[in-house]
Order: C-alpha cells, then sequence, then structure tokens
C-alpha cells in the first residue's frame, strides 16, 4: 500500500508501523522453502530496506500500537501516552494470528508451535530433526504442507483433523481425497475425525496427547495449524465496527470514514458475502485499490478474483476463486499425468478451480472468473475439448 | 554480481546487478522494476512475472518446460520468447542478460 501510494504521486508523509523486528515480508515460504533451508531469510523481504528511504517511507519496526484516538486522529504506542503519532488517514493492515489450543496456556510448551512468522518458524526448524516424531494438529493447507515438509527432512509424521476429513472448510471431498492419498503414500499417519483429550507429559516438553478415542500418541515436537483470527482487537477497541474482522465497504473503508482496512484483518464484500479473504493476492490487491482511491477517488468498488496455492511434496495445488456455497463439483482431467481440476458450481455458475498438477486450468478459471464466464460443466469434464482454444 | 538489463514496457532500460543464485524475477523486485507482480514469490504459480528475453539469449536462459509453459499459454500476449522469470536462476553466464517487461501480467 505504502509504495503505491508513492508510485500513484501521493506526497504525505507514510510512515508503517509494526510489532516485529523484520521489515516487510513474504509469509507462504514459510511453511515450506523458509522451513526447508532452501530459501534464506534475506531472500523472504518485499523489499530492500533503503527502498522505504528512498520512497519516502519510514519504518517504525519492533513497536506497537496499543490504542486508536479517533476524536484525536492519534495512535498511542503501548506503555506510554506521551508516545503517540497524529494521522489524517489510519490503514490497519494488522494481518492475523494462528488460533492457540485452548488447554496449553497462554505461553505454548516449548516443543509446541504455531506458525506465522520468522521467528516460529526458525524456532520450528530447530527442532524438525530427522527421525523425531512430529504431531501436526489440523488438517488445512498449512498442516498439510508442514507435514510435507517434514517429511521431506526424515520425520515421522502424524497429522490429526478434528473434523471428519481434512481440508473441509476449504475443499470439496474429491480434492481432500487426493492429498489424503498423497500424504498417506508419503508415510504421514493421517487419522481424521479424532479430538485431543489432554497433552500429557512434562509440563513444558508434553511428549505424548490422550485422544478422545481412547488411545494415545506421542510425540516429540507438535505444530497446531487451525486457523487464523484476524487482528482486529485495537480496531474494536477504538469502536470500529467488527465481526470477526474489521468490516469494511469495497473501498476498504471501516465505519470511520478517516480508516481503512485490508488484507486477513479485513472483513470485505464478495459477491453478496461478508468474508476474510486471507491470501497473499487480497492483500496486494485489497490494499494497491485502497491506495488507487486514496489518491483518486471515485473508482469502482473492489470486485477480487481469489486464488492461492499450495506446494506438497512434488505437487503444485492453484485455487482460483472461492468455493463459498458450492452446490456441485465436476473433475476435468488434464492432459498430463497426475494431473486434474475440480470445478465447483453454484447452480449455473463457476465459482472456484482446484488445479492438481494442471496449470492451464487453473488459469482459464482464473480468466474465466475475471470476466464471469458461465462454462458448461460437460464440456468442462470433457478432456477433448481444448481450454485454450475457447 | 551479475549485470542485468530489463526494459519497461514503456522502454525505460534498467541495467542492475543481481547476485548470483537468485532469480531474475528476484533482480527486478528488489531494485523496483516497474511491471513485475511475482504475486507468489517465485513458486511458478501466478504467472505475474512474465517477461520476454531477448532472442540471443535464449540458448542460455533455455525456452519455458512443463508448468511454466502452461501457465505461459494463457499469459496476457504469450510470445515463443516467454518466460517466467522466476524460473531463470542468475548465474555468470548471464552477465548481460536482456529482458523486455510486457505492458501487463495476468
Amino acid at each position: 500500500m505504502a509504495f503505491r501510494l508513492r508510485q500513484k504521486g501521493y506526497r504525505g508523509s507514510i510512515t508503517m508501523i509494526g510489532d516485529e523486528v523484520w521489515p516487510p515480508y513474504q509469509r507462504p515460504p514459510l511453511s515450506k522453502k523458509y522451513l526447508t533451508g532452501e530459501l534464506a531469510r534475506d531472500r523472504l523481504s518485499l523489499k530492500p530496506a533503503e527502498t522505504y528511504e528512498e520512497n519516502g517511507i519510514e519504518l517504525l519496526l519492533d513497536r506497537r500500537v496499543a490504542r486508536v484516538d479517533r476524536a484525536a486522529r492519534r495512535v498511542f504506542f503501548d506503555g506510554n501516552d506521551d508516545n503517540s503519532l497524529d494521522y489524517e488517514t489510519l490503514i490497519f493492515a494488522t494481518g492475523g494470528r494462528p488460533r492457540q489450543p485452548d488447554d496449553l496456556g497462554d505461553t505454548l510448551p516449548e516443543n509446541i508451535f504455531t506458525l506465522r512468522a520468522i521467528s516460529d518458524a526458525d524456532a520450528m526448524r530447530e527442532r524438525l530433526a530427522p527421525g523425531k516424531h512430529l504431531l501436526v494438529v489440523g488438517g488445512g493447507y498449512i498442516g498439510l504442507e508442514l507435514a510435507a515438509v517434514a517429511r521431506k527432512r526424515g520425520l515421522k509424521v502424524t497429522l490429526l483433523e478434528q473434523a471428519p476429513r481434512i481440508l473441509g472448510r476449504v475443499a470439496c471431498s474429491q480434492t481432500a481425497d487426493y492429498f489424503r492419498h498423497l500424504h498417506t503414500e508419503n508415510g504421514v499417519t493421517l487419522r481424521e475425525g479424532v479430538s485431543i483429550e489432554s497433552f500429557e507429559g512434562p509440563e513444558q516438553r508434553p511428549s505424548f496427547v490422550k485422544l478422545t478415542e481412547g488411545d494415545e500418541v506421542s510425540f516429540d515436537v507438535a505444530v497446531f495449524g487451525i486457523g487464523l483470527l484476524p487482528n482486529d482487537t485495537i480496531a474494536r477497541e477504538a469502536g470500529l465496527e467488527c465481526a470477526g474482522g474489521i468490516i469494511v465497504d469495497g473501498w476498504g473503508r471501516t465505519s470511520d470514514p478517516d480508516i481503512r482496512a485490508a488484507g486477513d484483518c479485513a472483513r470485505l464484500p464478495y459477491r453478496g458475502d461478508m468474508i476474510r479473504l486471507e491470501s497473499v493476492h487480497n492483500a496486494i490487491a485489497q490494499a494497491e485499490h485502497i491506495a488507487d482511491d486514496i489518491v483518486c477517488p471515485g473508482g469502482p468498488s473492489y470486485a477480487p478474483v481469489p486464488w492461492f496455492w499450495s506446494d506438497q511434496y512434488d505437487c503444485k495445488l492453484q485455487i482460483a476463486g472461492l468455493n463459498l456455497g458450492y452446490t456441485k463439483v465436476v473433475t476435468r482431467p488434464g492432459t498430463k499425468p497426475g494431473a486434474f481440476s475440480n470445478w465447483y458450481f453454484k447452480g449455473e455458475e463457476m465459482i472456484a478451480c482446484d488445479a492438481i498438477n494442471d496449470a492451464r486450468s487453473f488459469m482459464m478459471a482464473k480468466r474465466w472468473l475475471a470476466v464471469a464466464h458461465r462454462p458448461c460443466p460437460e464440456l468442462i469434464c470433457d478432456p477433448s475439448w481444448d481450454l485454450a482454444k475457447f | 554480481m551479475v549485470k542485468i538489463i530489463y526494459v519497461e514496457a514503456d522502454g525505460t532500460e534498467r541495467a542492475v546487478d543481481v547476485a548470483e543464485g537468485h532469480s531474475v524475477m528476484e533482480g527486478a523486485v528488489s531494485n523496483g522494476v516497474h511491471g513485475i507482480v511475482a504475486e507468489c514469490g517465485g513458486a511458478c504459480s501466478c504467472a505475474t512475472c512474465h517477461a520476454y528475453i531477448d532472442v540471443s539469449w535464449l540458448e542460455k536462459t533455455g525456452l519455458a518446460e512443463g508448468d511454466e509453459a502452461d501457465m505461459l499459454e494463457f499469459a496476457h500476449e504469450p510470445k515463443p520468447t516467454s518466460r517466467l522469470i522466476c524460473q531463470i536462476e542468475v548465474t555468470s553466464d548471464l552477465e548481460g542478460l536482456r529482458i523486455e517487461i510486457p505492458d501487463e501480467q495476468a
């Protein structure tokens, strides 16, 4: 957002405040190539450090905002009321934090993790030694990616999902079936529909879990991937309308016209629903849309074509659209071995596509969603019908 | 460091030094070259680091293959010289590499 504002000619001062010590960085590699060690820390940075100054963007790192006084248009930093900053426009780009397990207290034991920040990945990597046993709690994309990384490093992996199946919240059963098979084939013990009753062993270093079914699973390291909570506390305390995220309109405006919100922390209108969009694409696109509106108001409302990706073992998953409220799924065989795509329909409307090793289907779906094209399900299922000839 | 010449869509030439082992995409992003979005950060998943390789360099960079070629087929105005530049690793062989950036990404 800050760089887009400058690019569009914004002349006011810009200050970015972040509570981490690192300049803004990419988070997706934390559960992928950063955790495996293939990508060094300096390559995570979104921009080189000097470009902030070059663009007149002041970066305040390792600083936490405690509260916002909307009447005075001022933000106050932790602990010290003399320490504050005034604003004309305030942007919440506060992201989210991992949902924490209920019964482990405020500070997790030393061998139990959640993953969101560089510090989490660094701490976890040290413990992911070959031969150790990793317990993954949660069968969403983060959990599955972590399981894949750990298997690659030679750990024993058990993944527990409380719901009847993995990816229950985000994908159809056909996609889930593929990933269950992929992980099982790669040696992950994957158990669905099981809940943890308690963590057992030393308090600072539990060594096994008791399941509600009665049996036990031992582990050396455990990681929770059970969802993200939006960082909307400061906004809520400032009296902004929030409902599991900061409520914004199609221009990122909160209930206070001088305050906007973008990315994981915002709840935004999407095709008649109010949703949060946890994706890199949205973090960039929504922020740029808001920056454009600040510099040059009056443009159309934000209408994203969401997309996501996940890398697990040698499998590439690309998702276009959101399958919210789907009524039907059809499968298209890919043109290469191991490639296929699941297409989601809501009535007659194609709303999303999970493309597995099938970049062509992903690209076509993304393009169709952008122009609201309604492909016919029967044609999609027909592999002899070439997407490129459309 | 290896010199890479990025030609932005409006014709502006940007010659920048990029570390060996990094990708040609990272060289563009970290030097603020316009027109390279690289949403996925180099995972060959988004097709927003599309660029055209100067024909004389194709032998050294190679042509797009596999997933990369599949995505390029649906990119904005693909050509036979198209590559996703996150998939090109910078090596000393590429000193002086010249690439042109399209006016739009997928």
